[in-house]
């Protein structure tokens, strides 16, 4: 057996692998985050909220109805983004005309109000969801689980999919002229407001999206998505928010950084990012990928 | 309008005087360290215009240093505190470098990872003493002559320590310097162009605010002598942009205000567990929503409009008082 800089391989390259997968939630949250703070200039801070929606979104549905997680992979995103949707309607749309920091402000009190409703109801412990598909493969220099190498790239093809949509399409081409413009984007018949609340139906899709693709991996408990927005604030800081192709990017950048980290230097290994974010600061105030607004 | 803080102030502290009389002095002790803590986030928040989404980092670990020095190196209980302070202060001139090169929104979510990582490091270190915390914290006599064992007689010694930490706010605000803190907060664009370094400023007050946190945060732990991870939680920071919220943001007696709301009530909904999550998750929503003024902000916004009742009174929330 070979070593490399006196780490086994197996080690190495199964935590580079763990860290891919933190960095395409990573990548998947940050995503939605920037989608819709693009559009809205609200940070939606119940985004983790809704990622832990969505993970508990599949477990209920194959406890209550027995759908499986390949129904919930459907199912979960479009409901809890129509929830998200008559948020946006019901509260966050009545904020516009203000300060921004009021959305940050009013998302933050929706996450305590979801987050202590489902740790009234479940506890603050995880449950389990069953692994879709089990087993995997060796690949001689390590153990591929199948269901870790699906949700890489699953997240890969979901994030290119959303840069194809918003980068290469006309509906892309319309939200990003209402991102710049929306008055005058108004002016040519477009209905921006619709617009604004499909935007952030699908940022909170997304998030609920990574949820069901984490329930399998992570134990489903209420305290999984604040502790993880807390971090992908970090990724949003660190990347910036003007580029989607940025965010996808850090995200599984700061995921592999974080997973060689924890087999180097353990100890750092959950405060890497918030390092990074520092430095970034200092060097490169407005992001690797933003622009200073 | 004539200015009526000092009368107020003053009737305040002749209440406080006499409060623990009728009322459980620890719990005013908790209200007052809260109060302090509030008031030193408002001075950024609504004097200013920076929303730190990160300050339990200087509430909870200055909690650590004092109860740290206190307990294992046997300091005076005043020393404790002043270096809880002098370390909040510390970390605040860091946290401040590296947070004022952003602004809005990113600053709140810059503030809110720094204090995640001070979180971790909490966690960790081996002085904290990780998920136990720092306990039985002893109270030793003050300057070596006061006894404080007694919760009455400590309870005037945090009195003194919030009137002064509102002082120093009070004054901090009228000052020159205050001036331009608001000039920044309604122009920054403008300030800059009459020449004023407005990033010194905003760390200046940074680290002012973040000191006066550390003074709320050293002195709450010998209060409850204790230390713990409950202090450096993003909750902890939910909590003062919470209070500061309700009880007016910008405005000189809201965030006390609004700390005596919220701790009263977490008192009073103590036996409903996970429930007091959800009920201030909905204040925060309906305070959003409904009275972005606050408390105090709102009284004085309809006591201007009854004295001037001809006049369209617009008052932005954070202009409502000064």
């Amino acid at each position: 057996m070979f070593e490399l800089l006196g780490v086994p391989p197996q080690a190495l390259f199964g935590q580079l692998l763990l860290g891919l997968i933190n960095g395409a939630f990573y990548a998947l949250l940050s995503l939605g985050l920037a989608v819709i703070f693009g559009m809205l200039n609200v940070i939606n801070f119940t985004h983790g909220a809704q990622y832990m929606m969505g993970a508990f979104g599949a477990w209920m549905l194959m406890q209550y109805v027995g759908i499986p997680y390949w129904g919930a992979l459907l199912i979960v995103p479009v409901i809890v983004g129509a929830t998200g949707i008559l948020l946006e309607r019901l509260l966050l749309s009545r904020l516009y005309h203000l300060d921004h920091l009021y959305g940050l402000l009013l998302t933050f009190g929706l996450a305590l109000i979801i987050e202590g409703l489902f740790r009234k109801q479940y506890g603050s412990s995880g449950l389990p969801y069953t692994n879709p598909i089990p087993g995997g493969t060796n690949l001689g220099f390590m153990f591929l689980p199948w269901y870790r190498g699906w949700v890489v790239a699953f997240s890969i093809v979901v994030c290119l999919a959303t840069w194809f949509m918003i980068e290469k399409t006309k509906l892309g081409s319309y939200l990003r002229a209402a991102t710049e413009n929306p008055t005058l984007v108004r002016a040519f018949g477009i209905n921006v407001p619709r617009m604004m609340t499909l935007t952030y139906g699908f940022g909170v899709g997304l998030a609920a999206l990574a949820g069901v693709l984490a329930a399998p991996i992570y134990s489903v408990n209420p305290i999984m998505g604040s502790n993880l927005i807390i971090v992908v604030f970090a990724v949003v800081v660190i990347g910036g928010m003007g580029s989607i192709m940025g965010s996808i990017v850090t995200g599984f950048g700061l995921g592999v950084i974080e997973g060689l980290t924890k087999v180097f230097y353990p100890e750092a290994s959950s405060t890497v990012i918030f390092i990074i974010m520092a430095i970034v600061l200092m060097i490169r105030p407005a992001g690797l990928f933003g622009t200073q607004r | 309008m004539k200015n009526y803080d000092m009368p107020i102030f003053a009737a305040l502290i002749a209440l406080l005087l006499v409060a623990p009389l009728a009322v459980y002095p620890v719990f005013l002790m908790k209200v007052l360290c809260f109060a302090l803590f509030a008031l030193a986030f408002n001075l950024l928040v609504g004097y200013v215009g920076l929303l730190s989404f990160g300050h339990a980092m200087f509430f909870g670990f200055s909690a650590y240093i004092s109860a740290y020095t206190v307990k294992s190196w046997g300091w005076n209980p005043e020393f404790g505190i002043l270096a809880g302070t002098a370390v909040a202060a510390l970390l605040g001139l860091v946290a401040g470098a590296i947070a004022i090169r952003r602004q809005g929104i990113y600053f709140a979510m810059v503030t809110l990872a720094l204090a995640q990582m001070v979180f971790f490091f909490c966690l960790q270190a081996p002085f904290t003493g990780g998920e136990d915390g720092i306990q039985g914290v002893p109270r030793r006599a003050l300057f070596g002559i006061l006894d404080i064992r007694s919760d009455m007689n400590f309870y005037y010694v945090v009195l003194a320590i919030f009137a002064a930490g509102f002082l120093i706010i009070y004054r901090t605000i009228h000052s020159p310097f205050g001036q331009v803190l608001k000039a920044i907060r309604e122009n920054e664009p403008r300030a800059i162009s009459l020449g004023y370094k407005v990033d010194q400023y905003k760390l200046l007050a940074f680290v002012l605010s973040a000191g006066l946190t550390g003074l709320a945060g050293s002195t709450k732990a010998i209060v409850f002598q204790l230390a713990s991870l409950t202090d450096v939680t993003w909750q902890m920071s939910g909590e003062a942009v919470l209070m500061t919220l309700v009880g007016g943001m910008g405005t000189v007696f809201g965030p006390m205000v609004g700390a005596a709301i919220i701790i009263t009530m977490q008192n009073y909904l103590a036996g409903f567990g996970e429930y007091v999550l959800v009920i201030q998750g909905v204040i925060f929503v309906i305070t959003v929503l409904l009275f972005r003024r606050g408390v105090v902000g709102e009284i004085a916004a309809l006591g201007a409009r009854l004295a001037r009742p001809r006049e369209e009174t617009v008052t932005s929330p954070a202009t409502a008082t000064h």
